[in-house]
């Protein structure tokens, strides 16, 4: 047991060096708890299965990264201000759905969804309001957009450039994980292929010129919510994170250059040991392919970091106030999988978007896991679990026959294989398939899903939800029409005419002709049109 | 069921959440309906255009980012300008207190979250009886 002593030894010094929360990490009787429990490999040792830290959430507890976001740029401004005044460094935005189709608020389809769901985006004018007086090179900030991600991305190098702020200032993460739009969430504009080249883009311009970016956030959330089982969004997600890999090899990058800021969104689930065996397992696996399959050498590679975030769809919208049970339990198993950031989701997201009340409740949620439980003063507290480990053995195993369906659909190439998936329908078809499964299986009552199909009997009443103000829209509107009239269209044209010739020469950086057209203030529905003459535009077939 | 009901099913506008519209498409076809999958971004007056050539009983609209107001009405007004009489059942995210002005703009049938698989064939039948 040589090999055991070492670890432990190594652990222990790894502890040594950490620093820890001011806290007393004893149970509510005052009995004593160690930081960790069992055997190794332990926290902070590869294959990572324990957590990617020696000391689990004793020196840092979770990042409680609330997503939220609606109406005007200004608007969303002022909630900025009032988050860094109260001492956050972190702002998360949601971006309207026009936004992140890259539509213009003007076009036909925007009518009623412009900063419903988000903050409206036309052109940089907005950005520069977005982020008014806010100093970027002190904030960390996170942007939920995929389809048009290089576009805003362009939009926030240039308002730091506005604000003096220089681009190895900037720090933050885009989600930019355009696979699962094609598998999952469904917000694709160009074909798969030139999609992939804008993200290569842009880890390499990041990687180049913004070294605290996260240029990309690969997302299994939206692929659990779109009805897969856990084991798919486990694979589906780590292939995708594969493929990104290799796209970013295959264009020149040195994986130990890109890999440390990859990271992961994971879904938390009703499946309590089902959720916990995942997250365990998504390290393990994403530890051993990087370090085998893909030759990473740096630790920091090797560690699959991930925010997670409760189950949407997994709240109903009958007896409304039951999901607050629901998403504790799920918080919990995010929590016990070691995440490193979490949302929880408010009661009353299967009726509209949040109130402000339920919103607190969801973070208030948090907090009790959090300081109130005990749970965060040990790392990986159900490592060693019988049940833990066979339940994280299998999700592996499980992932891995799926990993050899693509590797194999792809001729030994994930990316390839993520194509070929995309393109006859494996993806697609495996998550309806999952999802009609277990809805039949609620149907036959073999599923209880409580106060929809059994204790059906209370309070449905009315729930007093979020209105969002049609004047938003208006105001946008005239907005643009005014930033339209303001600019210098053949500027515009002549910044549009060079971005088209970036795009169509696939060893140019699409990314400085990206900057300077919305510095010209091309919108972002021009942009798109402009890329999508070169790269076309994805349309799903529509197989049941 | 003599001769099967035919029923098209899309979602209108940028929408993109399509689990509930799959499940649904699966669950008519497998209760013996025939389904015509648009599927997602049709705009109304292709929904209309396709309606008219399958000769569809009932139309069938997926929508969970609140615009079901907005987008009820603009599908209803393309019907009607093309004057079909083609009954529109509204699935999705729609709150109690939106139900009754969809109603009002002449959406035969709203099927709410948790609807059950008898409950969506239940309502395809009846609006389609309503014409």
């Amino acid at each position: 047991m040589a090999d055991e002593s070492t670890a432990r030894d190594q652990w222990q010094e790894a502890l040594d060096r950490s620093t820890l929360r001011d806290a007393d990490f004893e149970t509510l009787s005052g009995v004593p708890v160690e930081p960790v429990y069992g055997g190794g490999p332990y926290p902070g040792q590869y294959p990572y299965t324990r957590g990617l830290h020696a000391a689990g959430y004793r020196s840092r507890l979770w990042t409680m990264r609330m997503f939220a976001g609606f109406g005007t740029a200004e608007d969303t401004n002022g909630r900025f201000k009032d988050i860094l005044r109260n001492g956050g460094t972190g702002l998360s935005t949601a971006f309207d759905m026009p936004t992140l189709m890259g539509r213009d608020s003007d076009h036909e389809w925007s009518e009623g969804e412009v900063g419903r769901a988000g903050v409206a985006i036309d052109t940089l004018a907005d950005m520069s309001d977005l982020f008014a007086d806010i100093d970027l090179g002190r904030v960390s900030t996170s942007m939920t957009i995929n389809g048009p991600a290089n576009i805003v991305m362009a939009m926030y190098i240039a308002v730091g450039e506005q604000h003096g702020t220089s681009r190895a200032q900037l720090s933050g993460t885009i989600q930019n994980d355009i696979l699962k739009e094609y598998q999952a969430q469904k917000e694709y504009i160009f074909p798969p292929r030139p999609s992939m080249r804008l993200v290569t883009d842009l880890m390499s311009f990041t990687a180049a010129e913004l070294p605290r970016w996260h240029p990309i956030s690969i997302s299994g959330y939206h692929i659990r919510e779109a009805g897969s089982t856990a084991a798919q969004e486990l694979a589906f997600t780590l292939a995708n994170g594969f493929a990104y890999v290799e796209a970013a090899v295959a264009a020149g990058l040195d994986i130990d250059d890109f890999a440390p800021r990859l990271s992961f969104f994971f879904n938390s689930h009703n499946d309590f040991f089902e959720e916990i065996g995942k997250l365990r397992a998504a390290r393990r696996i994403w530890a051993r392919w990087m370090k085998e399959r893909y030759g990473a050498r740096s630790e920091k590679s090797m560690m699959c970091r991930f925010h997670t975030q409760t189950s949407g769809a997994s709240l109903t919208a009958q007896q409304p106030e039951i999901n607050i049970a629901r998403v504790a339990i799920q918080a919990l198993a995010g929590v016990l999988g070691g995440t490193q950031s979490l949302h929880t989701d408010s009661f009353d997201e299967a009726l509209a978007l949040p109130t402000e009340h339920a919103a607190r409740i969801a973070l208030r949620t948090q907090q009790i896991i959090a300081h109130e439980t005990g749970v965060a003063s040990v790392a990986d507290p159900l490592g060693g679990s019988a049940f833990v480990e066979e339940m994280t053995d299998e999700m592996e195993r499980r992932a891995e026959e799926i990993f050899a369906h693509l590797d194999e659909l792809g001729n030994g190439s994930m990316l390839e294989g993520a194509y070929a998936g995309i393109e006859n329908g494996y993806f697609v078809g495996g998550i309806a398939e999952s999802a009609y499964r277990f809805e039949q299986a609620v149907n036959a009552g073999r599923r209880i899903v409580v106060g929809v199909n059994d204790f059906t009997d209370g309070d449905n009443q009315s729930q007093d939800i979020l209105r969002i103000d049609a004047d938003v829209e208006d105001y946008q509107l005239k907005r643009l029409n005014q930033v339209k009239g303001e600019r210098n269209d053949s500027q515009v044209a002549a910044a549009l005419a060079d971005l088209v010739a970036a795009a169509a020469d696939p060893i140019v950086n699409t990314m400085p002709a990206m900057i300077r057209a919305t510095q010209a203030m091309a919108t972002e529905g021009e942009i798109v049109a402009a890329l999508e003459g070169v790269f076309g535009t994805y349309v799903e077939a529509a197989v049941m | 069921m003599d001769t099967p009901l035919r029923i098209v099913l899309a979602k209108i506008g940028f929408d993109g959440h399509d689990r509930g519209l799959r499940v649904v498409a699966r669950t008519l076809r497998d209760a013996g309906f025939e389904v015509i999958y648009l599927g997602l971004r049709q705009s109304t007056d292709n929904v209309v255009t396709v309606a008219e050539q399958e000769d569809a009983d009932v139309i069938g609209l997926s929508m969970h980012n609140a615009g079901h107001l907005t987008l009820s009405r603009k599908m209803m007004s393309a019907l009607d300008a093309a004057d079909l009489d083609i009954p529109v059942v509204v699935g999705g995210i729609v709150p109690e207190q939106d139900v009754q002005p969809l109603l009002d703009a002449g959406v035969a049938c709203i099927l709410g979250p948790g609807a059950s698989a008898e409950e969506v064939v239940a309502a395809m039948q009846q609006a389609a009886t309503t014409v």
